[in-house]
């Protein structure tokens, strides 16, 4: 990551004349910003995994262990396999969505949108307990199986257990990053194809999924990245043999002196580098864009009644398996005991009673919070995803896999990294810098990066270059083509990677729990963190789950509202 | 010597502290703790209620991220108070030298509780509440798959116990690691290990969270769990139909709270410990959410008369006396041997045992001398440790887990070497097993 800083500089003087001085110093910005806050405080942590043990010097040895050791092997195997499978079952969920709802006249899109996106929306602890009174061993499903069939069916165990929970979790990044590409793809395309004598599944298969492509990959990466680095739900189900809850278990416990949590974090960062990179070239030499706008996507047909029928059962049908946590957690939430039984035994309002008076300033701090990272997400993204597709300024991908590589940091490297970092620059009356807020947004920006970047790159990879040119020979400068041309051409992916930037911000919990300062500046994901350390503060914890739930839905609505008022000002309207 | 300065003024302060020219606390007073909001909240409030003029600020982190945070925050530290149940927490910052030392003024509050000091012998942090360990279960759940009720290790590996325990990695959550240390301490190096890998052959799963343990037991998804007694109380206070035992082999250790090294609010901190340790403060300890042993023998009376009182209750006064010193040293191996042995080997662990168990039940039918040896071979197999007690706490072991500047063995290496020890051991045992399971049918 070092070369980054000799490398870019270096670039921009050889290259001076295919970029504009305006590209230059965007780069520049970035490239600070990106060391400023992520690279910088992370090195703070992980250079220990190059020194050696007993005196500082430089070293590889610890790799050398790594590769040595066979829980690290299998883990590293059983990483691999669980993000593959994923995104198959992600795959799986979302391609109906996002096929059912873009393509045909689907009523109430905007709601299946809104709640296929949910499952990333689980809030910290209390989804986990939701979905095991759910699917769990002695969950409701199991016990209902277990009275009236006799046997029991294994959701939650071990491996697999993993891929369905992360399947269901992790399957909106395809959605959403799918969603917006196939409302993206000039209808042209299609009636051509249609024109000479294509249709059905070919048309599918040969035309709209390929030109689609730029988002499903968009979102594909971003699942296996995610369930790869993910160590939540391994841990939840007890699965310690995998890559990211070793590096967890090690950093924050079992050798917090030792080099190998490290390891195996620098490890997590190459691998997702390195799968970014893959899906990289598997679109390199490829062109998706096209030109003309304004035909709003994709023709919505209209469905027989016998399409209708089946399009609506398979999207209640995925919908009812992937809300299922959800809805358990509402039970939760009015529950008063729920143990060993189907259903909670009584039902009451009181948990929303105690969690009301307090959690106001939580909500409010959770706004601030995620739709500033938000921002800074999407700024960044566009930014970045501008730079490495329209530029040719050397080492702009760089900017992209640094950028991706927080996906791979744990939260608790990122938390402790900022308080080294910054916990000894003080403000002049004395305060240090880690102890402000904003310290909490900037670390939730850097986590929420990636998501945005991908969702702006796909939307970017779908805009032809000639719409720019043709800008340009008008007379316009590159800033105002920008503003004018090629930011409202994307405002569909835009608004994918902040939805997907805020609603995941919004229940971030790992870095957030290293910065929190004080309850006044704590956000929700904090608040349910400390109800969930106790037996009574189950019912409040599900709660202000449902609370954040809600929240993120609510916003996720409008700006899927948001999005069908623009496609129908595109010319869906006449 | 900074703090030991500290410690004279605090002891010098203490004599004068009638006069007025005490300081009367006011302002923010921050605490870093593990305690759930169930637990700080009716404290803060009796608190502020009691010193008026201070607000308690609480910053909720688990034990490991709390260390951390005020070692990573020294230089400017902005933390009054630590506090949590784990006392091997505070070693660890007042080996850092991250703890000022202070001397309550409280009365009525013994030397100590079972045969553990209740205060740190050098004065830097205070049991404010104590806390046994032992078996918690959910009686759904064990109606529904007809477990017998637990009344010792032992009992946890028995065949009909098999998948249905859980517990939490030692080296995530400090009071089962002393739970580990004291049926270590309680039965022996040897005998110890036999029978915690007994009992984890027939584990569910190795939460990596204490708090994992009871919520998996209250929501009925693990019928048995190994945890501290409050979880228990608090659940069945909150309406949880869940059962407790505390097991022969078992110690009550005290809860604590420090006042931080420089700290911001000294006055309002040694004013919260005070309020702790007052009557008043160990009363709310009592609260149903909160369910803890408090210190002061005089409080009992206001607690109901099915409270576990240790000041007088027979059973705790058989529990063992438990040596901080040895757990101190060892610390990080047995974390550490837990985990490659136990946790990382749990399939390989329980499979053996399940077929153990089998074993077990053909001989109940038909008594055979030849399985009944090759069983008992297997078990040893399985039994067997990498290192002795003396290894255990040796200086070079433990110098390949505290990250200290001399060189010598990589945490990595030896970890590999105990985790094959473990696989060879395991297969082995696997086979004679199976060996015996052939035999006695």
């Amino acid at each position: 990551m070092a070369i980054v800083s000799q490398t870019l500089p270096a670039a921009a003087r050889a290259r001076r004349l295919t970029a504009t001085p305006g590209q230059i110093a965007l780069a520049l910005a970035i490239t600070a910003f990106l060391l400023m806050f992520l690279v910088l405080p992370v090195a703070t942590v992980i250079y220990v995994a190059f020194t050696e043990k007993g005196s500082s010097t430089f070293t590889l040895v610890n790799f050398y262990d790594f590769f040595r050791t066979e829980l690290f092997m299998r883990s590293l195997w059983n990483s691999f396999y669980v993000s593959a499978m994923s995104v198959v079952w992600a795959s799986v969920f979302a391609l109906p969505l996002a096929y059912l709802t873009t393509r045909y006249a689907f009523r109430g899109a905007a709601i299946v949108q809104t709640l296929g996106f949910l499952p990333l929306i689980m809030p910290p602890f209390v989804g986990a307990v939701a979905m095991q009174l759910f699917f769990g061993r002695n969950g409701s499903i199991n016990l209902l199986l277990d009275e009236y069939l006799g046997f029991k069916l294994d959701f939650m165990e071990g491996l697999n257990g993993v891929i369905f929970v992360q399947s269901v979790h992790y399957f909106p990044f395809i959605l959403i990053n799918l969603s917006a590409s196939l409302r993206n793809i000039d209808r042209a395309m299609e009636e051509a194809a249609q024109n000479l004598g294509c249709s059905g599944f070919r048309l599918f298969r040969r035309i709209v999924f390929p030109l689609a492509m730029p988002g499903y990959l968009a979102g594909a990466s971003l699942v296996f990245v995610k369930v790869f680095d993910d160590l939540a739900t391994p841990l939840l189900l007890n699965v310690k043999d995998m890559l990211a809850p070793q590096a967890y278990l090690r950093v924050t416990s079992i050798g917090i002196a030792d080099p190998m949590g490290y390891v195996i974090s620098v490890v997590l960062i190459v691998a997702s580098v390195l799968a970014m990179w893959l899906s990289a070239r598997a679109m390199k030499g490829r062109d998706y864009a096209t030109t003309q706008r304004g035909g709003g996507g994709l023709a919505r047909r209209r469905m027989t009644t016998g399409e209708a029928i089946f399009g609506y059962g398979v999207v209640a049908l995925i919908l009812a398996l992937v809300l299922a946590p959800h809805l358990g957690l509402l039970l939760l939430s009015f529950a008063t005991i729920w143990s060993f039984s189907p259903l909670p035994d009584a039902y009451t309002l009181a948990h929303y009673g105690r969690v009301f008076g307090e959690s106001s300033v939580y909500i409010k701090n959770t706004l601030i919070y995620a739709s500033i990272a938000g921002a800074i997400d999407v700024v960044l993204g566009v930014a970045i995803a501008y730079l490495v597709l329209r530029t040719r300024l050397i080492g702009r991908e760089w900017l992209d896999w640094m950028a991706t590589a927080a996906l791979a940091i744990p939260g608790v490297v990122l938390g402790i990294g900022y308080l080294r970092t910054f916990y000894g620059v003080t403000l002049p009356d004395g305060t240090p810098l880690a102890t402000l807020w904003i310290t909490i947004v900037l670390a939730l920006a850097i986590r929420r990066l990636p998501y945005a970047l991908r969702a702006c790159y796909a939307a970017l990879q779908q805009i032809s270059v000639s719409l720019e040119e043709a800008a340009e020979n008008l007379g316009a400068t590159k800033a105002r083509t920008v503003r004018r041309i090629v930011v409202p051409l994307m405002a569909g992916g835009i608004l994918a990677g902040f939805v997907t930037s805020f609603s995941t911000a919004a229940v971030e919990l790992s870095a957030t729990l290293m910065l929190v300062q004080s309850n006044s500046d704590a956000p929700l994901a904090y608040g349910l963190y400390v109800f969930m350390q106790s037996a009574a503060g189950r019912g409040p914890g599900a709660a202000l789950g449902v609370v954040a739930v809600l929240l993120v839905a609510a916003c996720t609505l409008l700006s899927h509202i948001i999005i069908e008022r623009s496609q129908k000002a595109k010319g869906m309207g006449q | 010597m900074i703090s030991r300065r500290f410690a004279l003024a605090a002891a010098f302060g203490l004599l004068t502290a009638t006069s007025a020219l005490a300081q009367a606390p006011g302002g923010k007073v921050t605490v870093v703790t593990s305690f759930s909001k169930d637990v700080t909240d009716p404290i803060k409030k009796a608190f502020e209620a009691a010193v008026p003029g201070v607000t308690l600020e609480v910053q909720n982190r688990n034990t490991n991220a709390g260390v951390k945070f005020v070692e990573e925050t020294r230089a400017n530290n902005q933390v009054d108070l630590f506090w949590a149940s784990a006392p091997d927490a505070f070693e660890v910052l007042k080996g850092k030298k991250l703890l000022s030392a202070y001397k309550p003024k409280a009365a009525g509050i013994p030397e100590k509780i079972g045969s553990y000091p209740i205060n740190d012998p050098e004065g830097y942090y205070f049991g404010f509440a104590a806390s046994g360990y032992g078996i918690m279960w959910n009686e759904r759940y064990a109606r529904a798959n007809r477990l017998p009720e637990p009344k010792d290790w032992q009992d946890l590996a028995r065949p009909a116990f098999y998948d249905h325990v859980s517990i939490a990695a030692p080296s995530r959550s400090g009071t089962t690691h002393l739970t580990i240390e004291t049926i270590l301490q309680g039965e022996g190096w040897e005998k110890g290990w036999r029978t915690i890998k007994e009992m984890a052959g027939n584990f569910r799963g190795i939460s990596e969270r204490s708090f994992g343990v009871p919520e998996q037991v209250n929501s009925g998804q693990v019928g048995v769990g190994i945890v501290i007694d409050f979880f228990a109380f608090s659940a069945q206070a909150s309406g949880f139909p869940v059962k407790f035992v505390y097991p022969s082999v078992t110690t009550v250790v005290p809860a604590n709270v420090a006042i931080v090294a420089n700290p911001p609010n000294k006055a309002a901190a040694e004013a919260f410990i005070e309020f702790l340790l007052s009557p008043a403060g160990q009363e709310v300890l009592l609260d149903k959410g909160i369910r803890r042993l408090p210190v002061n023998p005089a409080v009992y009376a206001k607690a109901g008369p099915d409270y576990p009182n240790p000041f007088t209750d027979p059973r705790f006064q058989k529990m063992i006396g438990f040596d901080v010193d040895k757990s101190e040293q060892r610390t990080a191996v047995v974390d550490t041997l837990f985990d490659q042995l136990i946790s990382f080997q749990l399939d390989a662990l329980k499979g053996v045992n399940k077929v153990l168990h089998e074993v077990e039940a053909a001989l109940a039918k038909k008594p055979n001398d030849k399985a009944k040896a090759l069983a008992e071979e297997a078990r040893l197999l399985l039994a067997a440790m990498p290192v002795s007690e003396a290894q255990a706490a040796s200086p070079e072991l433990r110098g390949a887990f505290t990250g200290d500047k001399q060189k010598g063995a990589r945490q990595a290496e030896i970890e590999n070497q105990w985790a094959g020890f473990a696989r060879e051991q395991y297969a082995k045992a696997k086979a004679k097993a199976e060996e015996a399971l052939k035999a006695a049918n």
